[in-house]
C-alpha cells in the first residue's frame, strides 16, 4: 500500500505525516501526530466527538482523509488553551459541570468555539441547533448550553 | 485505494474512465465515507475534485447562478444573495446534516449518491436546475430529473463527472420552497420531501414546478401536480388538486420510518404547504 505525504499546519504549526489514503483525519489526529483529544464515538458523521476546524470550517474529522489536509489549516481541542491558560469556555464548562464522562467535551468546545467566533450573540435555539451534531449521552444538554450562553456574555462584556 | 488529486474536470474524467474497479469522486465525503468506514463502499479509485480551480465559487451566470462542485451547504447558507432568490434551495441543502456535515457537504454528492430522500433534489429539480457533465466527449448540460436513476445509482455513465449546478434567472414575481417530514426536529432523513418553484403573473399561478423526494425509487418531477395550480389563484380547490396529483404520483416503500399509505398521504400535505409558501414568496397575498 504506497502511502500518501502530506504537509498541513495544525493548531498553527506546521506538520508533515505519512498516511494510508483510507486513513481519517480523525486516524492522523490520534494515531499518527498523537493528538488524542478528538474522539470516535461513532465513525459516521453522527455525534461530533470528532469534531475540528479546516480552515475555520467545523467538520467532522472522521468524515475527512488524512489526505485531504494537505495544505489546510487544522483547529483541534488541544489548540484551545494557551499553554495553562485554559479558554474562557473551557472554564466555564467547568463552573458550570457541563461534563461528565467527557467524551463528548472536545468536540462540544470546538464546535462552541466556532460557534461563539461567527455569532458572538447567539440564542438558545441558536446554540441548540448549532449543537444538534454534538451528541452528550451524560449532561443532558442543559449544563452545557447554559455555560455557553453565559461564556458568550463574558465574551461579549470584556470585548 | 488510488487517490487522485486532478487540476481539471476533464483530468477527472479521463482518470475515472480508465480506472479499474469502483470508482468514487470524492466531493465533501459525507456519504463516500460513511460508506467506506462501514465497509459498504471501498472504492479502488477516488478521485477529489476539490484541487480544481472555480469548484468552491458561487458565481453569477446569465443572469442566473452557477456553483461550483464542491461548494458546501455552510457556503450556501452565507450566500445572502444566493438566499434572497432561491431561498428553498438553500434552505433544502441546509437542512442537510448538522453544523459539522453542513461544513463538507455539497449538491452535486447529494445529487450523485442518488439517495430518494436526499434534501436538495427535490428543490433542485422544482427549481429547473441543471448540471454540467464533462466526459471523454466534452462538456454538456443535463436538466437534473435526468440524473438519478434509482436508489444508489445515477444515470452518469462510467468516465463523467459533474463540475457545476446552474440556477436560472430567477426574474420577478417567482418564489420557491422546500420541506421534508421527518420524526426529529434535526438529523434525520426525509421521509418525504417536496420543492416547488412558481411564478405569478398578478395573482395566479402562470408557471410551476412540483418534486417529491422519498416517495419513489427516485425523486419525482410531478408534472400533473404542477398543472393542478398552474392558471389558478392557489385557492382551495387547486390546493386540493395539487395534493391529490402529488399523492396519486408516489410509488412509495413501507417501512420503519413510514408506511405507504402515511407518505403518500404527507406528500400532498407537505405539497399544499410547500406551495403555499412559494406562492407567498413570489409576491402573492394569502
Ligand atoms: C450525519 C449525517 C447526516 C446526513 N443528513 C442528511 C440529510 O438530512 N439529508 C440528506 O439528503 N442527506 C444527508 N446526509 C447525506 C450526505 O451528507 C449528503 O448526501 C451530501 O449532500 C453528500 O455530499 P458530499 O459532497 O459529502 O458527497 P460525497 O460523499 O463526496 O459524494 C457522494 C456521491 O456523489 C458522487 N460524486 C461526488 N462528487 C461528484 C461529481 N462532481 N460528479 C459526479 N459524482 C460525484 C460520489 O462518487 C459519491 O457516490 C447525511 C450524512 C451524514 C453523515
Ligand atoms: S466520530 Fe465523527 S461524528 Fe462521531
Ligand atoms: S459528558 Fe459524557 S457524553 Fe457528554
Amino acid at each position: 500500500m504506497s502511502m500518501i505525504h502530506v504537509s498541513t499546519t495544525v493548531n498553527g504549526d506546521e506538520v508533515e505525516f505519512l498516511c494510508d489514503p483510507r486513513e481519517t483525519l480523525l486516524d492522523v489526529l490520534r494515531d499518527r501526530l498523537a493528538l488524542t483529544g478528538a474522539k470516535e464515538g461513532c465513525g459516521t458523521g453522527d455525534c461530533g466527538a470528532c469534531s475540528v476546524t479546516v480552515d475555520d470550517r467545523l467538520v467532522c474529522s472522521c468524515l475527512m482523509l488524512g489526505a485531504e489536509a494537505e495544505g489546510k489549516s487544522i483547529g483541534t481541542i488541544e489548540g484551545m488553551a494557551d499553554g495553562e491558560e485554559l479558554h474562557p469556555l473551557q472554564e466555564k464548562f467547568i463552573e458550570y459541570a457541563a461534563l461528565q464522562c467527557g467524551v463528548c467535551t472536545p468536540g462540544v468546545l470546538v464546535a462552541t468555539e466556532a460557534l461563539l467566533k461567527k455569532n458572538p450573540d447567539p440564542t438558545e435555539t441558536e446554540v441548540r441547533y448549532w449543537l444538534a451534531g454534538n451528541l452528550c449521552r451524560c449532561t443532558g444538554y442543559d449544563k452545557i448550553i447554559r455555560a455557553v450562553l453565559d461564556t458568550a456574555a463574558d465574551l461579549r462584556k470584556a470585548s | 485505494m488510488e487517490y487522485h488529486t486532478p487540476g481539471s474536470f476533464e483530468d477527472a474524467a479521463t482518470i475515472a474512465a480508465k480506472a479499474e474497479g469502483v470508482t468514487r469522486f470524492l466531493a465533501g465525503g459525507t456519504d463516500v465515507l460513511v460508506q467506506l468506514r462501514a465497509d459498504m463502499v471501498t472504492p479502488d479509485v477516488l478521485i477529489d475534485i476539490k484541487q480544481i480551480a472555480g469548484v468552491k465559487d458561487i458565481a453569477r451566470e446569465e443572469g442566473g447562478w452557477r456553483i461550483g462542485a464542491a461548494v458546501a451547504g455552510a457556503e450556501m447558507t452565507e450566500h445572502t444573495e444566493l438566499g434572497k432568490e432561491w431561498p428553498g434551495v438553500v434552505e433544502a441543502m441546509d437542512l442537510i446534516g448538522s453544523t459539522q456535515i453542513q461544513g463538507r457537504a455539497t449538491l452535486v454528492g447529494n445529487l450523485c449518491n442518488g439517495s430518494p430522500a436526499a434534501d436538495s433534489v427535490p428543490a433542485l429539480m422544482a427549481a429547473g436546475a441543471s448540471v454540467s457533465v464533462v466526459g471523454a466527449s466534452g462538456t454538456r448540460k443535463v436538466p437534473v430529473e435526468e440524473i438519478p436513476a434509482g436508489p444508489g445509482k445515477t444515470n452518469l455513465a462510467k468516465g463523467e463527472v459533474i463540475s457545476a449546478v446552474h440556477l436560472p434567472v430567477r426574474g420577478d414575481n417567482a418564489g420557491d420552497a422546500y420541506l421534508r417530514f421527518i420524526p426529529r426536529t434535526e438529523m434525520d432523513i426525509a421521509v418525504v420531501g417536496c420543492g416547488v418553484s412558481l411564478r405569478l403573473d398578478g395573482p395566479t399561478v402562470a408557471e410551476a414546478r412540483v418534486s417529491l423526494g422519498a416517495v419513489a425509487p427516485r425523486v419525482l418531477l410531478v408534472e400533473e401536480a404542477a398543472k393542478a395550480i398552474i392558471g389558478t389563484t392557489l385557492d382551495e380547490a387547486a390546493l386540493d388538486a395539487l395534493a391529490a396529483a402529488a399523492s396519486a404520483a408516489c410509488n412509495p416503500i413501507d417501512d420503519k420510518r413510514g408506511t405507504i399509505e402515511f407518505r403518500t398521504h404527507v406528500a400532498g400535505v407537505l405539497a399544499k404547504r410547500a406551495a403555499k409558501i412559494a406562492y407567498e414568496r413570489a409576491g402573492g397575498a394569502k
